[in-house]
Order: C-alpha cells, then sequence, then structure tokens
C-alpha cells in the first residue's frame, strides 16, 4: 500500500461530478417527491441545538432590554389590565352570541363549527433564503405539532405547518409562492383561492372573471371548505384592482391581515374534529342495503 | 506587513482536525444567527468562507465531500430544497481546491478579489436553483452577502492563520 502522502483517491473532477449529480438527484427528490423527510429530521437533530445557540445573544438581548426598560412594566401593566376588562365584557357578549349561535344551528340542524385547540410557539429562525417564505418554530412533534396545522397570529392567518421536526417546525408563509388558502369575500360571500406571490405583503386572487363582484378594501376569511384551515379567521384585505377588459381575468392584489414576519410569538392550530364527517344517513344505510 | 505580500516565507504549524472542524461549527452557528431585512440580506455566508479558507490552505484535509455535507446541513436550517447550498458548496470548493496553488501565492488582500469571485459564482448557482424552482428574481441586494464576504476575507483568512503561527521566543526577536 502506498504511503498516506500518495494516496488520493479519486481525481478532483470525479469527486465533483459524483457530488453535483448527487445534489442534483436530492433536489429533485425534494421538490418533487417528499420521501426524504426522515434523512431530514435526522440532520434537524444535528443543526437543532447549533440553532438554539446561535438564538443566544437575541435572547440575551431580549432579556437586558426587558430589564432595562422594565420602568414600562407598570405602565404596560396598567394598560394592559384596562385591555383586559374591555376584552372580559366583550368575551361576555361573545360567550353569549356563541350560546344563541349554538341554539340557533340546532335549531337549523346545520353542522356544529370546529372547535381548535391552540398550542404558543415562538419564532426560531428567519431563514436567509429569498426563495421560500417559510420561519421556523420552536415548538415540534415532540410538542404535538403535525404537518398541515394552521398557524395565526392576533390578527390572521400566518401560514401552515409543513414539516415536523422533532423540536422544530417549518411553517410556509401565505406569501409563498406555493400556498393557497381558501377564503371568502366577507361582504358577499363570493368563494376564492388566494395565493402567495413569493413577495413580502403581497397576496393574489387568480382566476376572477373581469365583472366579478370584488371592491377594493374587501376582506377575506377563509372559508373553510378545505378541511384543514377553520373557517372565519381573517386572511387579507384586496388592495388593488385591475380590470382590464382584454383580459380574461382581473388581477386582484391582497395584502395580508397578519403581521407575516414581525411576530415573535405564533400560535398552531389544530383542529379537533374533521369538517367534513359522514353523514349519518350514509351510515345508516349500509346495513339495510346489505339485507336488500 | 511585509508578510502579506510574501505569505510563503512564513512558516506556520500543521493545523489541528478539532479546530477545523470547530471553525466549521462556528460558521453553521453564525450563519444561523436570527436576522432581520438589510443585515440579513448582507449577512455574509460564514460557512462559504470557512471552508474556501480551508480548501486554500488545507486540500488534503478539507475537500469536496465536506463541502457537500455543510450544505446539506445548512440547507436545513435555512428550510430550503434539499441540496441547494450543496451543490453550490462543492463547486465554490472545486474551484477553491483548483486554484488553491495560485491563490496561496497571494496575500490575504490581493487573494480578496479572486475570493469574491467564487462567492458570486456559488450564490449564482443558488439563484439558478432558486429560479429553476419556479420563484422570482428576489433582487440584486442578494449579491450584497458575496460584497460583504469579500470584505471581511482579509480579517477572516489572517484571524484563522493566528492558531498556526509559531509561539515566538524572546530571545528570537
Amino acid at each position: 500500500m502506498a504511503p498516506r502522502f500518495f494516496r488520493h483517491g479519486p481525481s478532483l473532477l470525479t469527486r465533483l461530478v459524483f457530488f453535483v449529480m448527487l445534489s442534483l438527484v436530492l433536489m429533485a427528490v425534494d421538490a418533487r417527491l417528499k420521501y426524504l423527510a426522515e434523512i431530514r429530521q435526522t440532520l434537524s437533530v444535528l443543526v437543532y441545538p447549533l440553532q438554539k445557540l446561535a438564538n443566544v445573544p437575541k435572547t440575551l438581548y431580549d432579556g437586558v432590554s426587558e430589564f432595562l426598560f422594565s420602568g414600562h412594566l407598570a405602565e404596560e401593566n396598567a394598560h394592559l389590565k384596562q385591555q383586559h376588562l374591555v376584552d372580559r365584557g366583550q368575551i361576555q357578549q361573545l360567550r353569549a352570541l356563541e350560546a344563541e349561535n349554538a341554539q340557533l344551528r340546532k335549531l337549523l340542524e346545520a353542522a356544529q363549527r370546529v372547535e381548535t385547540k391552540a398550542v404558543m410557539a415562538e419564532i426560531l429562525r428567519v431563514p436567509h433564503d429569498p426563495f421560500n417564505r417559510k420561519v421556523m418554530l420552536d415548538k415540534g412533534s415532540q410538542s404535538g405539532i403535525q404537518p398541515g396545522q394552521v398557524v395565526v397570529d392576533d390578527t390572521g392567518v400566518v401560514g401552515q405547518i409543513t414539516r415536523d421536526y422533532p423540536w422544530a417546525s417549518e411553517v410556509t408563509l401565505i406569501t409563498d409562492k406555493d400556498h393557497s388558502v381558501p377564503v371568502q369575500v366577507v361582504r358577499n360571500g363570493l368563494r376564492s383561492v388566494v395565493s402567495g406571490t413569493g413577495k413580502d405583503g403581497a397576496l393574489e386572487l387568480r382566476y376572477l372573471a373581469v365583472n366579478t363582484d370584488i371592491q377594493e378594501g374587501d376582506t377575506l376569511v377563509t372559508s373553510g371548505i378545505d378541511g384543514v384551515y377553520p373557517p372565519g379567521l381573517p386572511v387579507a384585505v384586496v388592495s388593488k384592482i385591475d380590470r382590464n377588459s382584454t383580459n380574461v381575468f382581473a388581477r386582484v392584489t391582497c395584502i395580508p391581515v397578519a403581521g407575516v414576519g414581525h411576530n415573535r410569538q405564533l400560535l398552531i392550530l389544530s383542529m379537533q374534529t374533521p369538517v367534513t364527517e359522514i353523514p349519518v344517513e350514509a351510515i345508516e344505510l349500509k346495513p339495510e342495503s346489505r339485507k336488500r | 506587513m511585509a508578510y502579506a505580500d510574501h505569505p510563503r516565507q512564513e512558516i506556520l504549524l500543521p493545523v489541528k482536525r478539532s479546530f477545523i472542524a470547530l471553525t466549521l461549527i462556528v460558521a453553521l452557528v453564525l450563519n444561523l444567527i436570527p436576522l432581520q431585512n438589510v443585515a440579513l440580506a448582507a449577512w455574509p455566508d460564514f460557512i462559504a468562507l470557512a471552508l474556501l479558507y480551508w480548501c486554500i490552505s488545507q486540500p488534503q484535509l478539507v475537500g469536496i465531500s465536506i463541502a457537500f455535507g455543510m450544505g446539506l446541513l445548512m440547507d436545513i436550517g435555512d428550510a430550503s430544497t434539499f441540496g441547494q447550498h450543496a451543490l453550490a458548496y462543492s463547486i465554490m470548493a472545486f474551484v477553491a481546491l483548483v486554484l488553491h496553488r495560485r491563490l496561496s501565492n497571494f496575500g490575504p488582500m490581493k487573494q480578496a478579489p479572486q475570493i469574491g469571485l467564487i462567492l458570486i459564482a456559488g450564490q449564482f448557482i443558488i439563484l439558478l436553483t432558486g429560479l429553476l424552482d419556479g420563484s422570482h428574481f428576489p433582487g440584486w441586494d442578494f449579491f450584497l452577502a458575496s460584497v460583504s464576504g469579500t470584505l471581511l476575507w482579509p480579517f477572516l483568512s489572517s484571524m484563522l492563520r493566528i492558531p498556526q503561527k509559531p509561539r515566538s521566543d524572546t530571545d528570537a526577536r
């Protein structure tokens, strides 16, 4: 065997070609086939402590500034107490309305609205990647987070969990180019799908005819017909409509309601009951049809 | 700064593998620091810089395979398409390995523009893969990271050299 100094292995070009092919295959598989979840999860265990470490300066800064500016606390506390009182009054009203709503729905024999459970999570990191609108949260499958869950802030929908790691999860924001949310216009109940554009703070309503009844300032809320998003969450406000009669479709631009990218804390919602249940009649009919 | 023009005259101690590993881990942590807006756009790619430094100064120890591995870790941290950074880092490491004899003839200041070209090439590969995936062009400030990386190179390469400097005795002066 040759001494260590003379052993070189395959040539540089061979190695380059090998690794280039490998990464091209990985990219194709990751983009199209989604087979790599396990590998990503394993590697994420390695990266997670480093991510926590990289967050230390920011956490320290937050702690120190909180300590230094604790004079604001009393003021903030008073303000929050006042806000709490106002909110409590409104919640009591809301409870009454909820009870009334439940009663009315029973009368109409309509389906109950979906109950949601929320888990609070903090943004771990906003990736340095101009091609994807994603953020990492500090709660993962260990806290019961699953792909498909909806992420909201105090004003509206932020995005959806697309990957879960043991102690972190990846949220695709509604502004991501590959992300769409089924929505409804509050004013007239018009249903559509709002899609991300890949740019910050811009969404798009595609394939709406030029003469569609939609106005600037219309609020869009989730319609809930997809079974992923609970109905009634605010998503966006229509900001610009371009009705060019030479085109088949109007160009409708919207601004997301939620402060996508401005928040530290977010809520992860999980639906407790599926939206579309099997109708009772269908279950009852089955044995009868067998008898016949 | 006489040695800057003749770095070959400086005899360095052999580098420890643990030190290389440490610098790469520190670079990964620096890349993962949460930032916003302009700072995020102008934050240099520390992994690329560290990989380039080690490929030029220690081509026997650090090569394309380590660059590929670091790229995969960066893809996890960035939540980007698996293999995007791995591809860019592999090609950057290849260029550095091919040019390492030529590059080590220059001092850190004269290396910087050449390193800048390699950094831009690497970012261009990432941009190309992003565009092929159907993204919009993110704007020219995307390349700010290469500019800041180029400016940082002289400091970084002289810093990474410190542990390998022989301890000078008092009577050697």
